[in-house]
């Protein structure tokens, strides 16, 4: 099979207030449209993108404003990515941060699954993050198959 | 006029105190959410509270984090909590986290006021 080709790439950069996590999400399943993808789809990108950018502005930048950036990928074989990084705290232990119901944060109500939804919503995940540093959270679905809206 | 403040209707229906969540519940609205749909429990003190969900038109674990977290100021003050009505999308994050396995979710048509 032929290497997929990149069919569009876009960029944006925004600080980590809380309305922003609304603005992401609807900015990552515009982008995805073109793909024409299920209403399903649509909703898992939603979530999954919120999820990344609401651990970014939460945990990476806790009480402090900083820079998100947030990459979103078109394939030629349908497959959407998208890549949500911070310059943040950074995750100490991933493997251990993945783990459902793991939360640095249960006063907040928080429940340790934004990880695991992701998981689930989506083909892939992968988290990369080093203490001091920042996170990088890579995700990745591919699209059924109808064709490429010209 | 706030988001939360544009959408949080609710109903006393006998002892059953009946809120509709609608819209986006996400980390930017559930703080707020979460102090209006405590205020109303402790105004009208019900023996049951109920969120009905089929109003939302999204939400991801910061919702998820409201619902467990109202499951438990509830069970705290010995009110009866229920959820009723979520989309399936909603259904299937409470289905991750095993909601229904602490919490009666019910679909049944609730009419609004
Ligand atoms: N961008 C990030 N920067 C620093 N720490 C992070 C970041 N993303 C996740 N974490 C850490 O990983 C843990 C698990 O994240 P996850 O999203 O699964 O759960 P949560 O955010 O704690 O709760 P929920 O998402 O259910 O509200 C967090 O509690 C936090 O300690
Ligand atoms: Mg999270």
């Amino acid at each position: 099979m032929a290497k997929p080709e990149p069919v569009n790439q876009m960029k944006c950069t925004f600080p980590s207030c809380s309305v922003n996590e609304a603005l992401a999400r609807s900015v990552a399943a515009s982008f995805a449209a073109q793909l024409n993808p299920t209403c399903e789809e649509v909703s898992d990108i939603k979530c999954a993108v919120s999820e990344a950018v609401t651990n970014a502005i939460v945990h990476g930048y806790r009480d402090s404003i900083g820079e998100i950036v947030m990459v979103l990928k078109l394939e030629s074989d349908r497959t959407f990515t998208a890549e949500i990084r911070d310059r943040g705290v950074g995750i100490p232990n991933v493997e251990e941060a993945m783990r459902p119901l793991f939360t640095t944060d249960p006063e907040n109500e928080r429940s340790g699954m934004g990880f695991t939804i992701i998981e689930n919503f989506m083909d892939s995940l992968r988290v990369v993050s080093s203490p001091g540093k920042g996170t990088r959270v890579i995700m990745k679905k591919k699209l059924s198959m109808l064709p490429l809206r010209k | 006029m706030t988001t939360a403040e544009k959408t949080l209707k609710s109903a006393m229906k006998g002892r059953t105190l009946i809120i509709w969540l609608d819209g986006d519940i996400d980390h930017h609205s559930a703080r707020e959410l979460r102090s209006r749909i405590d205020t109303k429990v402790f105004i009208q003190r019900p023996d049951e509270l109920i969120l009905d969900l089929s109003r939302v038109c999204f939400m991801d674990s910061s919702g998820l984090g409201l619902i467990l977290g109202r499951y438990a100021k509830a069970a705290e003050l010995g009110i009866r909590f229920k959820v009723a009505n979520p989309t399936p999308e909603i259904s299937r994050i409470l289905d991750l986290a095993g909601t229904q396995r602490l919490i009666k979710i019910e679909n049944a048509s609730l009419r609004t006021v």
